[in-house]
């Protein structure tokens, strides 16, 4: 049972992951298509954005693995 | 001509994969079958059976049929490969002793190589030694005092049993030899058993995996950053080559990037070591876990040494926090005085949480991305049946290498990503800990 749930609680952390790159994503791409000399810099930002949003999606995982085990 | 090469490698490691997982003497993992009875029970599907002669047990490995082979199990492999260990396996073939170093208070300081254990199988030792065991991977102890420890006695192999304690599910082990099972201690942790630990009949303060990485990192960052200080001051006008041009493009990258802009261009240069150690430490550490095959040594996944570079991050920035660090937390200037006392109480949780965040971020990311590895390999074995099944294994093999390819590609990008992650975060706290006051609070 407690692995059950620590299962659903990864699998909704990283809906949320996913949500939030998705927006960087998509709000990155619009910035370069409207500028796209400014290319470089959005796209370092972007990953540098991901890379925190992932790791909150991680920290849960992480949590439930511990859960899990 | 390189691309016909290339081509010939690829197919060459599919094939060596797909016969290296039939091989029973490779990276099978019989589940320890925790079948959590109500009541501790002797369950025959649990015993791992060695073999009461150790010399025939290396030789009969490769032969030897175990009826009590269960399935494979992904999740204990997985998370066996991303712990710390007593012994350093190369290629799964070699295994290197490593320094262990134990105290027990009824014992004392116990000093020997984890070669005596004459560890085969994954990782369990054959022999005990002064009381110890080894099992899979890591040290356990004899807490039955009818357990001789004067002699090395023959294990013959490990048992797994499931007690209820307070409610909760716990593992306990036990080790076979002679007939009798002997219950085994693990080492003691010191969390206060939220992770199911405790303090336990001995300590551990052996050179680990973990301990034997960070100190190779260590020298080899050392060794390499030396010779560039030596070109450089051999030719200080002369262009860069070689190792320096690496060094340096990472070295100004961070100065400029991250230490200038937000700690300021003129009190910087205290900070400069401290950011360049811990974003090269990580870097370097993080690497070193890509080697595939090398010990499979995870160090910047363990929550012990990422919470140790947290820790230091945390004595730094306090330590060298002025008055507008202090009135910022706990009496923020500008707001109402009811708004003051909560800010207060958050900006306080804040404290911990800002190092408590870095530790879980970079641990729970490399953590994560070698257990994504380690599943895709898994895929070999479980198409291929825990190696009974040799067309099972090879249609495997092809769906797992590319994966894997794709997943170390993605690991390698997320290893500099953390580590300036990492460095860029300590370099904000530190900068709002020795900040000058705003002005923008006059300008009301």
């Amino acid at each position: 049972m407690t692995g059950t749930l620590a299962a659903i609680g990864a699998g909704l952390a990283v809906i949320g992951g996913g949500i939030g790159i998705g927006m960087v994503g998509s709000k990155a791409m619009e910035a370069i298509a409207r500028q796209p000399e400014a290319a470089g810099d959005i796209r370092a930002s972007m990953i540098l954005m991901a890379a925190f949003i992932e790791g909150a999606a991680l920290i849960a995982i992480l949590l439930s693995i511990f859960v899990a085990k | 001509m390189k691309l016909r090469f290339c081509l010939l490698f690829f197919v060459a490691v599919l094939m060596i994969g797909s016969i290296y997982a039939q091989n029973h003497d490779g990276h099978q993992h019989e589940s320890d079958a925790t079948e959590a009875p109500s009541t501790v029970e002797f369950s025959n599907d649990s015993v791992e059976v060695l073999s009461t002669d150790p010399i025939a047990a290396e030789k009969a490995d490769a032969h030897d049929v175990h009826d009590h082979h269960a399935t494979f199990d992904p999740g204990a492999t997985a998370i066996h490969h991303i712990s710390d260990g007593n012994v350093y396996t190369i290629l799964d073939v070699v295994t290197l002793p490593l320094p262990m170093i134990l105290y027990a208070p009824d014992r004392g300081w116990d000093f020997f190589s984890s070669g005596v254990f004459h560890s085969g199988h994954h990782e369990d030792g054959h022999k005990s030694h002064l009381g110890y065991v080894l099992r899979h991977g890591s040290v356990h102890r004899v807490v039955d005092p009818s357990f001789s420890t004067d002699i090395d006695q023959d294990i013959t192999g490990f048992i797994t049993k499931t007690e209820n304690r307070d409610g909760k599910d716990i593992e306990i082990f036990y080790a076979m030899s002679g007939g009798k099972e002997y219950r085994l201690d693990a080492r003691s942790t010191l969390d206060g058993g939220v992770l199911g630990g405790g303090i336990t009949s001995f300590y551990d303060f052996s050179i680990s995996k973990n301990v034997l990485s960070m100190i190779l990192v260590s020298l080899f960052l050392f060794f390499i950053f030396w010779s560039a200080a030596k070109a450089y001051k051999k030719n200080p006008t002369s262009a860069p080559k070689g190792m320096q041009s690496l060094l340096e493009t990472l070295f100004v990258f961070i100065r400029d990037e991250v230490a200038i802009p937000f700690i300021g261009k003129d009190k910087y240069t205290r900070f400069l070591p401290l950011l360049m150690s811990i974003f090269f430490f990580i870097l370097g550490l993080n690497l070193f876990g890509q080697i595939p095959f090398f010990g499979s040594s995870n160090v910047t996944g363990n929550l012990t040494v990422t919470m140790i570079i947290a820790l230091l991050v945390f004595i730094i920035v306090n330590i060298n926090g002025n008055k507008q660090y202090w009135a910022h937390i706990f009496w923020m200037p500008g707001v109402p005085w009811p708004v003051k006392i909560l800010l207060a109480a958050v900006e306080f949780m804040g404290l911990f949480i800002k190092p408590l965040t870095l530790m879980l971020r970079l641990a729970g990311n490399i953590s994560a991305g070698h257990i994504a590895i380690l599943s895709f390999i898994g895929l070999i074995f479980i198409f291929g049946k825990a190696g009974t099944d040799m067309m099972g294994s090879t249609i495997g093999t092809f769906m797992a290498i590319p994966l894997t390819l794709f997943m170390m590609a993605i690991e390698l990008v997320v290893a500099f990503v953390q580590a300036f992650v990492f460095t860029l975060l300590t370099a904000t706290y530190i900068g709002s800990a020795i900040e000058d006051a705003h002005h923008a609070e006059e300008h009301h």
